[in-house]
């Protein structure tokens, strides 16, 4: 339990998708202009990451990794498949991306009006692929724990994306000059939160 | 053909599937070989630097070959298995395997000075992720000749620091049994060291990776206990 | 055998169309290896391989792709030639493929790849497309390579490893910049670039 609160609080304050590793930065920056779209993408990613985290994790931990065949039957106990995880990640991406739209819009079409437009967007978003490599190269234990860090990195990304887009809001009538208009001033502000959250790095559980 | 048919889309996915994983099994069993010689490589260089042993970024076996003159795997009875390479022992796996079944490598170096080095394998976890490395104990099984430890993920700064020599240098000397021959290992705590030769001074601002690095070194000593036991005398 | 077109999709996306500070496509995954400047020249090269060779693919196949599953195909070519590039990068450059870790596998999602095949090889020959990947990917690659310039300069005292900044100044009291370090410089040295490029090319500048 301690572990996943750890890796939780972890997932959103210190290694945090866009500040620490700048994922999903080509949505943040085109998609930040106002709070209330920003947020409607932000909860689309919290939920696709919730979603595809633990099911790469699943499949690597079944198909992939060295001798993870062998439920299948033992003579595959040497088979590793583990160099074509990008590819597969990738693909189980799209799908579940494909097929969460459909379901959405079957059984909530309020949700999908505000989610909707967002959902084809966030399949080539960095930071859904990043959050299966994370997961992958961390290694976490079980699917608790992976669902744990795909849902934490997903609302560290809502976060970020909440707060660049409340700053440029405002930032519109501030005397900005010209040539830092726009996408340079959002690099700067973006940096110096980046700064204020390594604030957290310090923080034990 | 129609290029929207569902019929050319089907025998057009199949047959980028089938080329594309032609293509991409091919270039991994190729290269394959050189990627392990590279991993075999990094734990060669991690047990040199165990020793303290200096050697070159290009003749890293070449050291590795004159100053390692016997390895070998045992299991947690101490008995020697033969037939397996140590260097193909993945600690990671053997403990998540029951006690019995694990199987733990030695490396036995041949030190400048003329005197014999065993050195031993660690795995555990620091805060936010895996740490290991390796100990060398002298000839009397007793003190160490030097230890290496790296590890994943841990804080810049604060558990990061495991992984300098600076720390790594307080463990010299230590010893792993006391004045009556019982095991205790090598405590890793805050304040008080003094000159205790069981302890070394634990890292301050990186308490759990202090603790897990204590664990650690706790949990494999015992598994290697019976070889170093039998061996001592 | 270059012509004057052909030179200038090689050399726009270098400065004037260039996929970071203009185009504002794939800043993604790429920043967090600028801490140095190795790593991030094997980004660099990687990247580039990867665009120029799946815009040359992608363009050699665009008439018998079929349009429902565009989008599969392409990523299919991307994340193969990404899996090519890591199993080399594996084989042959070991210590600088474990700096990179993830970050090589999110090539497939720079949106730099997907962009330049969407916008410029569904429909045009395969030189051309080929040369604007290479263009695109240098493009990249040069912002990269001047972030980690000053991030390693300034936050190590090195450059390429090699030690620039005397012991004597260390001695003297002077010390790195450990903030060069941390991820959130990389995006303010991005800002200033951008703020450098646009104050020399005016038109550049956003309206807002």
């Amino acid at each position: 339990m301690e572990n996943l609160l750890n890796i939780f609080v972890k997932s959103i304050f210190i290694d945090n998708m866009i500040f620490a590793y700048f994922l999903g930065m080509c949505s943040y920056l085109a998609v930040s202009k106002t709070v209330k779209t920003s947020f409607g993408l932000g909860i689309a990613v919290v939920f696709v990451l919730t979603i595809t985290v633990p099911v790469d994790y699943l499949i690597e931990k079944y198909m992939l990794k060295p001798g993870a065949l062998t439920w299948l039957s033992p003579e595959f106990a040497d088979v590793d498949l583990s160099f074509l995880s990008f590819i597969i990640f990738i693909a189980v991406i799209a799908s579940m991306v494909q097929i969460v739209e459909m379901v959405v819009e079957k059984f909530s079409p309020s949700l999908y009006s505000s989610l909707g437009i967002f959902l084809p967007l966030i399949a080539v978003n960095c930071a859904i692929l990043g959050g299966s490599l994370f997961m992958s190269e961390r290694e976490y234990a079980n699917v608790a724990e992976a669902t744990v860090f795909g849902l934490g990195s997903g609302i560290g990304w809502l976060l970020a994306i909440v707060g660049i887009a409340a700053i440029r809001e405002k930032i519109k009538y501030s005397d900005i000059p010209a040539p830092l208009r726009g996408i340079g001033i959002t690099f700067i502000i973006t940096g110096l939160m980046g700064l204020a959250f390594m604030g957290f790095m310090g923080i034990k559980l | 053909m129609d290029k929207n048919s569902n019929k050319y889309i089907f025998i057009y996915s199949v047959a980028m599937v089938v080329i594309v994983a032609l293509v991409l099994t091919s270039i991994s069993v190729f290269l394959q070989p050189k990627q392990k010689k590279n991993i075999d490589l990094e734990k060669k260089r991690n047990i040199l630097s165990a020793i303290k042993i200096e050697y070159d970024k290009n003749d890293v076996e070449k050291v590795f070959d004159e100053y390692i003159i016997e390895m070998f795997v045992i299991n947690t009875e101490g008995e020697r298995i033969e037939g397996i390479n140590p260097l193909e022992i993945n600690l990671k796996d053997q403990l998540k395997d029951s006690p019995e079944n694990q199987k733990w490598p030695i490396y036995i170096a041949s030190m400048p000075n003329g005197e014999k080095s065993y050195i031993f394998s660690f795995y555990g976890t620091g805060l936010w992720g895996p740490i290991w490395g390796y100990v060398a104990l002298k000839e009397d099984f007793n003190t160490v000749t030097g230890a290496y430890f790296d590890h994943k993920s841990e804080t810049p700064g604060l558990g990061a620091e495991i992984a300098t020599e600076n720390f790594q240098m307080k463990f010299t000397g230590k010893t792993i049994f006391n004045e009556n021959g019982e095991f205790v290992s090598i405590d890793v705590r805050k304040g008080g060291v003094g000159n205790d030769i069981h302890a070394v001074d634990a890292i301050s601002g990186g308490t759990i990776t202090s603790t897990g690095l204590k664990n650690m070194l706790h949990s494999c000593f015992s598994a290697y206990l019976k070889f170093i036991e039998k061996n001592k005398n | 055998m270059l012509s004057k077109k052909n030179l200038k999709l090689l050399i726009d996306p270098i400065n004037k169309n260039n996929p970071i500070t203009v185009q504002v496509l794939g800043i993604c995954s790429a920043l967090a290896v600028t801490v140095k400047m190795k790593p991030a020249f094997v980004m660099a090269l990687s990247v580039i391989f990867v665009v120029g060779i799946s815009n040359f693919i992608i363009s050699l196949l665009r008439n018998g792709i079929p349009k429902r599953i565009r989008i599969i195909v392409q990523l299919v070519v991307i994340a193969s030639l990404v899996i090519i590039v890591d199993q080399f990068l594996k084989a042959y450059v070991f210590d600088v493929s474990k700096q990179l870790s993830v970050f090589v596998g999110l090539i497939i999602t720079n949106c730099i790849v997907m962009g330049r095949l969407e916008a410029f090889a569904m429909a045009n020959s395969p030189g051309k497309s080929f040369l604007d990947g290479i263009g695109n990917g240098a493009g990249y690659g040069a912002i990269l390579i001047i972030v980690s310039f000053f991030r390693e300069l300034f936050g190590s005292g090195t450059i390429w490893n090699y030690r620039v900044v005397p012991q004597s100044w260390y001695e003297a009291g002077y010390s790195n910049n450990g903030l060069m370090i941390l991820p959130p410089m990389a995006l303010i040295i991005v800002g200033i670039i951008i703020w450098v490029q646009r104050s020399k090319n005016r038109d550049l500048i956003e309206k807002n």
